[in-house]
């Protein structure tokens, strides 16, 4: 049957045809809907672990245990999880492993490109690459066959095109006769990698890439298109699609396995076209292998060839590609002579950004607003409260990686930073990699203050389960776990829960703290705005005449607040309005009004009753 | 081959560029589309990106239809119809369009916080016009907001747009309507149905 699925559908698609029945995993845009389709079918077990490295030794240890599993992240999640990724390929498995990297070419929703390509070399594993679902769908199923012919994990490696484009798929309605239970392998010599040991699995690792390669000459999701001769394009992955829309008449190899390459395959296709070149997003990955080889690639006419250690030749190496790209690129290096007009045209107006931000309601924001008042550095972190760094709140100063505020924030302590530095971090990012750095605060007792934004799920990948909402990703009742009593067992004394709309205790707590010496930790406490749950309890507020323009109600960055047309006769000032359709009635606004002029809920019920 | 002689175009692949503001419905519209051409035997792809949508940010969604469909994406003055379901979206994106492609724009403003902290100008109406002949004079503004208003219910305003849609495609109101029934909640499909059909009418 043929269905419209997304790659990431097609993936949960693949995985649960081929028998796999354990998936762990952490979410990560774009690859958060492969779990949330896998964890709907019917015999298998699925769920969201806090961290990326936690996921991937929970779908080790099943796939050690005689079951098919999954592990999925974004790609930033295999660098948590790299500890794991490696000593499992060592180790190899008893099942099949497949392990889901979701690419984010072009950062649309990431701090950085990485090509986890390179992971599977670095690690002496197979790496596929899927053009589209339903290639997502044939190569996890391929995956796991390849992942217990040769003892490996296997790197499915997705990109933001592929898992969120959606493509038609011919799927089977059955799922594979999932193997009988094994005996949990007693096996040191393979699976405790101690120095004696892990000196013995190494050569064996070097030497199942090696027949790897040889098994991809003949791997059915590597093949030779051959069509004119004169251009030959060796392509992978989304880039593939480009190759086919740019260059219709064009030869190419096209590699569904990206790591280890088909050698002899490779060096054929070479000989039988006259230019060749590599189409990849991203990194020279399969570019410098094809050279390592010794294959010559085409060199553009009175260019000079690329070199160390810009190895990356006609394409660029950052962004995603598109079609238009890749005429362009191609027709700079002399190979596409197709007249195009590059000058689409351009509109003369300067247009108004429209930046995400923090929504109406959200409660992050009364800290910001605090924060932003107190002026003092702040260390952010990753989620939807990184939207505390956009104006007019402008209140964060760093932020990398999740986990990061609260060590940085240490850092800046530790090396005698005069100022009082704050670190905030969201409920999902302390549970996934904030506890050991809080421990390190406690530990050494750093002046560091830490605000937890505890809205209660995971905001900023779509609202999944976390251990603090009593649910599990297959919607099972469950603990939930109590930020309080963690972070005291952390080793911190000063903790306080407050409710996060409450706008002059955050300031009277932060300003008291920052007075007193050693660690503290806050913990905001609202649930997100756009929960269900949430959203029945709106009631929009309202500006009254008491507005005089002043201003103060703006500084929030409240997107249901604006500057009305109506001016103050006195100052000659924009008045204050609020859109109805877009208010919650969080009554932030309300609270900092310096002239009560924003009437509170209550005050709101009680007018129209 | 596809062929819409009133609309000037003729070509192996279409390509339908959507672009909303979050909460829009732009992604249902894009769904029903897209489960349309598979529907009528194409070869389909739905490329879309998520991630800051929610949060007010804009939408954005290539949908083609063809014998055979390779990029997902459509490059930058491709698209055949530019749909866009908020006036500021469809004039930032007016660039996808091809030379005479089709502009269909949602008659209804947005308005982002740069504009409502009043640290810039919303285009005017006259702006946008005038951006827009000077790319195509296939321009479409239906007021799908209010329409939808008159009905009752503010969320089906892109059910009219695609109503719109369907209506310049002169496409069989049966063939589209089933694919947006089957989407909404069983409540609603009646009122939606309206809302196909005064789009239909509007053009
Ligand atoms: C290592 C890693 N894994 C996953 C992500 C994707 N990601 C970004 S923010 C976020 C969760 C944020 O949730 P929370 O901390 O609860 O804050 P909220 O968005 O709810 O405010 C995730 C999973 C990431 N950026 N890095």
């Amino acid at each position: 049957m043929r269905r419209l699925l997304s790659g990431n559908e097609a993936v949960a698609r693949g995985a649960w045809e081929a028998g796999c029945s354990v998936a762990s995993g952490y979410p990560g845009t774009p690859s958060t809907e492969i779990m949330e389709t896998f964890a709907l079918y019917p015999n298998v077990y699925a769920e969201w672990a806090p961290n990326e490295k936690v996921g991937l030794d929970a779908a080790i240890g099943a796939a050690y245990a005689g079951k098919r599993s999954l592990c999925t992240m974004k790609h930033v999640g295999l660098n948590v999880a790299a500890d794991a990724f490696f000593y499992v390929a060592m180790t190899g498995i008893e099942a099949g492993l497949v392990i889901v990297s979701a690419d984010d070419p072009s950062m649309h929703s990431s701090q950085n490109e990485q090509d986890n390509r390179q992971f599977a070399k670095f690690a002496r594993i197979p790496c596929l690459d899927p053009a589209d679902s339903q290639e997502a769908r044939d190569f996890t199923i391929a995956a796991y066959d390849l992942s217990e012919q040769f003892d490996t994990p296997v790197l499915l490696r997705m990109t933001t095109r592929v898992c969120h484009t959606s493509t038609a798929v011919e799927v089977f309605e059955q799922q594979a006769t999932v193997p009988d239970q094994k005996k949990y392998p007693r096996n040191p010599l393979k699976y405790v990698m101690i120095p004696a040991n892990a000196r013995r699995r190494h050569p064996v690792i070097e030497a199942r890439i090696a027949d790897i390669s040889e098994f991809a000459e003949t791997f059915i999701h590597n093949r030779v298109e051959y069509r004119g001769k004169d251009l030959g394009i060796i392509t992978g992955g989304v880039a593939y699609q480009y190759a086919r829309e740019v260059f219709p008449d064009a030869s190419i190899l096209k590699l569904g396995m990206v790591y280890p390459l088909p050698k002899k395959m490779i060096t054929e296709f070479a000989k039988n076209v006259k230019n060749l070149i590599v189409l990849e997003e991203l990194d020279p990955f399969i570019e410098d292998q094809v050279r390592a080889m010794g294959v010559k690639l085409y060199q553009p006419a009175g260019k000079a060839e690329q070199s160390y250690p810009l190895t990356k030749s006609i394409f660029p190496i950052f962004g995603e590609l598109n079609p238009a790209i890749v005429r362009q690129f191609a027709n700079e290096a002399g190979l596409y002579a197709a007249e195009i007009d590059f000058e689409t045209a351009p509109i003369s107006l300067e247009l108004p950004a429209r930046p995400p931000s923090l929504c109406p309601g959200c409660p992050h924001r009364s800290s910001f607003y605090v924060l932003s008042k107190l002026k003092i550095p702040v260390n952010g972190d990753i989620g939807c409260y990184t939207l505390g760094v956009a104006p007019p709140l402008s209140a964060i100063d760093t932020c990398g990686c999740m986990g990061a505020s609260i060590g940085v924030a240490h850092g800046a302590a530790i090396a005698g930073d005069p100022e009082r530095h704050v670190a905030v971090v969201g409920d999902s990012t302390f549970f996934h990699s904030g506890i050991p750095a809080l421990i390190n605060v406690a530990y050494n007792q750093s002046n560091v203050i830490t605000i937890i934004m505890d809205n209660r799920v995971t905001g900023m990948t779509g609202h999944q389960e976390n251990p603090g909402t009593g649910k599990t990703l297959q919607n099972e009742a469950t603990i939930s776990l109590d930020i309080e009593q963690l972070v005291k067992a952390c080793g911190i004394e000063k903790v306080l829960t407050v409710e996060a709309f409450e706008v002059d205790l955050i300031e009277k707590t932060l300003r008291t703290w920052m007075k007193e010496e050693g660690p503290a930790v806050m913990i905001t406490r609202e649930p997100c705005a756009l929960l269900p749950e949430q959203r029945k309890r709106y009631i929009p507020l309202e500006v009254t005449d008491q507005c005089n323009g002043c201003t103060v109600c703006f500084r929030i960055g409240c997107p249901a607040i604006s500057k009305s047309e109506i001016l103050d006769p006195k100052y000659n000032r924009p008045l204050a309005i609020i859109n109805a359709s877009l208010c919650t009635g969080c009554e932030i606004c309300a609270q900092v009004c310096p002239r009560d002029a924003i009437l509170f809920k209550s005050q709101v019920l009680a007018k129209s009753n | 081959m596809f062929s819409f002689p009133k609309l000037g175009i003729k070509r192996d692949v279409l390509n339908f560029f959507l672009v909303g503001v979050g909460g829009q419905g732009t992604i249902l519209a894009s769904n029903v589309l897209a489960e349309l051409g598979l529907k009528l035997g194409y070869d389909v792809k739905k490329a879309e990106i998520h991630g800051m949508s929610q949060r007010g940010g804009s939408v954005i969604s290539h949908v083609r239809w063809g014998e055979q469909v390779f990029s997902p994406i459509i490059a930058k003055g491709e698209a055949d119809f530019l749909i866009a379901f908020e006036k500021l979206e469809g004039l930032r994106f007016l660039d996808q369009i091809r030379p005479d492609g089709v502009f269909l724009v949602n008659d209804y403003q947005i308005v982002p916080v740069t504009v409502s902290s009043g640290n810039a100008i919303y285009p005017s109406d006259q702006d946008i016009r005038e951006s827009t002949h000077e790319i195509t004079s296939n321009n479409y503004w239906v007021d799908c907001r209010s329409i939808a208003e008159e009905l009752g219910n503010v969320k089906v305003a892109n059910v009219v747009l695609l109503g719109a849609l369907c209506g310049l495609m002169e496409a069989e109101l049966e063939t589209w309507f089933p694919i947006i029934a089957s989407k909404v909640p069983q409540k609603s499909v009646e009122i939606n149905r309206l809302a196909f059909q005064r789009g239909v009418d509007a053009i």
